[in-house]
């Protein structure tokens, strides 16, 4: 399955890290490759509330059938934690994303960053994005 | 790694057990006092007390463990009374917090005395539980509100006040701190100048009570609120105080047990104060623990306290600003030991989770005051802010996790 393996492969890759900074480093510059949102959506509808950091995601649906995420936050952590997350479940079919399990979030020892407190909009985003995999899943 | 600090200190923090603990490997230092205070061992010990050896329903039993502990939570209401200087004990009522009392007056002064086109004045500084109550019952009843503008270093513009009060003003509810910017507001002025147009005034003193002593009957406002949990309390603690007159004039706000003097399905009838505004069973182990807080804090050497906290201030104020493009929101002369600030391109959030994983616990966002933020055109800030027992050295090692966090943000 897919999303399994790409969050294999994330998992593998912060493997190398020993210490936090490392670990906060490489996510920051994996925000860099996040499929940029364009700015024409970047509207208050495509706006997942979160508390603090801002962040947009628009879907779209590719040729081949599969669901597509462009995102973007101001934050430049919370941009790095959703290119991951972008990373898993993008470009895939709308069934897979609905029904993705995300527990590399956890085992990297970011799920602070998923809390209730409403301190970011990435637990919000996460359930954007398989409402979209449930939406289109209809269709 | 235990912080480091002066004697007096140690003793002081010692105290305080929670502090002695590692985050990420790091010493924990708790910077986010505005949010929550941290109970001393006394507090602690009077709340495992009470339920050891106290527990039982109050006001109502006739047996052994109902009345001390009756005599315990009353007690409390006198040790409050005598803290801030109120008249009489009945005006002081327990509430579940600043947010609850805020809500309380709302809902009973502000159905009973707010018609349309009357006038509610806040401030830009207000807090969500001091705008919104009164944005609901406004709502209800047509009334308008308005704002205090401030200016730029966080303080009330005291020359648009008399422009923005009249005889349709009801009511003016204002923070005696800001808790975002940490600004000691001129209460004393605002207070003559509503009563000089007819309005009362309710203080919200959730930021206040914790950082020097305030005298009711000095101020002569006609509301004050605090939280428990802000003052080295419990949290589900608070206090509303009113002047004896309004608090009688005000109908009930919940029903139910202890605030009635008698129930039939014909009529029933309201019991006096405080209890009339207690319905149900009261946090009690909360309320004692509050005892324990008021008592803890009147054993402290207030001119000591004063001194430590304007070290602190002025020493992280001063070590904030050698960090390039920092900008400090809330300078007035007139402040408690809080800090927001902002860095140049830098988002709180992400500097909050980074020093977060150096064990630094500061608090990020727009800290319930979001028309605050949107005026100031930012996203909201970081905040530190302190309490007894903080120091120095936990000042220096949290200037230092800042400088590393900043090696990856920037």
């Amino acid at each position: 399955m897919q999303v399994e393996q790409r969050q294999q492969e994330i998992i593998e890759e912060f493997g190398m890290f020993s210490d936090w900074m490392q670990k906060y480093e490489y996510i920051i510059e994996l925000g860099k490759d996040l499929p940029l949102i364009d700015e024409q959506y970047k509207v208050e509808d495509n706006l997942i509330k979160g508390c603090q950091s801002r962040v947009w995601l628009h879907a779209d649906k590719s040729d081949a059938g599969n669901i597509v995420f462009t995102a973007d936050s101001d934050a430049i952590i919370t941009k790095g934690l959703v290119a991951l997350i972008v990373r898993v479940l993008s470009d895939l079919p709308a069934t897979d994303i609905a029904s993705a399990n995300l527990h590399f979030v956890n085992e990297l020892g970011l799920n602070e960053h998923l809390s209730p407190t409403r301190s970011n909009g990435l637990a919000s985003m996460i359930k954007q994005m398989k409402m979209y995999g449930f939406a289109y899943s209809n269709q | 790694m235990e912080i480091l600090q002066q004697p007096e200190q140690a003793t002081l923090r010692k105290e305080f057990p929670i502090l002695h603990q590692s985050v990420n490997g790091y010493p924990l230092v708790y910077f986010d006092n505005a949010a929550t205070t941290q109970k001393p061992l006394s507090v602690i010990e009077s709340i495992h007390n009470y339920y050891t050896k106290q527990n039982a329903n109050i006001h109502r039993g006739a047996h052994h463990l109902a009345h001390i502990s009756t005599v315990a939570f009353e007690e409390t209401r006198s040790k409050i009374k005598s803290f801030l200087n109120a008249a009489h004990s009945e005006e002081i009522i327990f509430t579940s917090g600043t947010t609850d009392s805020i809500n309380l007056v709302a809902q009973t002064w502000g159905r009973k005395n707010l018609n349309a086109g009357d006038e509610i004045l806040l401030s830009m500084l207000e807090h969500h539980s001091n705008i919104v109550p009164w944005q609901m019952i406004a709502e209800e009843k047509g009334a308008i509100i308005k704002v205090i503008p401030i200016n730029e270093a966080g303080e009330w513009q005291l020359d648009a006040i008399d422009s923005l009060l009249s005889n349709r003003t009801k009511i003016v509810a204002v923070n005696h701190v800001s808790n975002a910017l940490g600004t000691i507001n001129p209460v004393k002025i605002l207070i003559d100048k509503s009563h000089a147009v007819g309005a009362i005034i309710l203080l919200d003193g959730a930021q206040a009570v914790s950082h020097f002593a305030v005298d009711l009957q000095d101020l002569d406002c006609d509301f004050y609120c605090f939280s428990g949990h802000k003052l080295y309390g419990p949290t589900g603690t608070g206090v509303l105080y009113g002047k004896q007159e309004l608090l009688e004039a005000m109908p009930p706000y919940r029903g139910g047990g202890e605030m009635i003097k008698s129930v039939s399905f014909e009529k029933t009838t309201y019991n006096e104060l405080p209890h009339k505004f207690e319905a149900g069973t009261p946090n009690i182990g909360g309320v004692i623990g509050l005892g324990a807080a008021i008592s803890f804090m009147q054993s402290q050497d207030w001119n000591q306290l004063h001194r430590n906290e304007k070290e602190l201030l002025d020493y992280a104020t001063s070590r904030l600003l050698e960090i390039e493009g920092l900008k400090i929101y809330g300078t007035s002369k007139s402040k408690v030991a809080v800090i927001s600030f902002l860095i140049d391109g830098v988002h709180p959030y992400d500097l909050g989770t980074l020093l977060d994983n150096q064990g630094v616990a500061v608090r990020t966002g727009h800290h319930c005051t979001e028309p605050l933020w949107n005026h100031f055109g930012v996203v909201g800030s970081v905040r530190a802010s302190f309490a007894m027992y903080n120091t120095e050295e936990e000042i220096d090692l949290f200037i230092a996790a800042l400088k590393k966090s900043l090696q990856l943000l920037k």
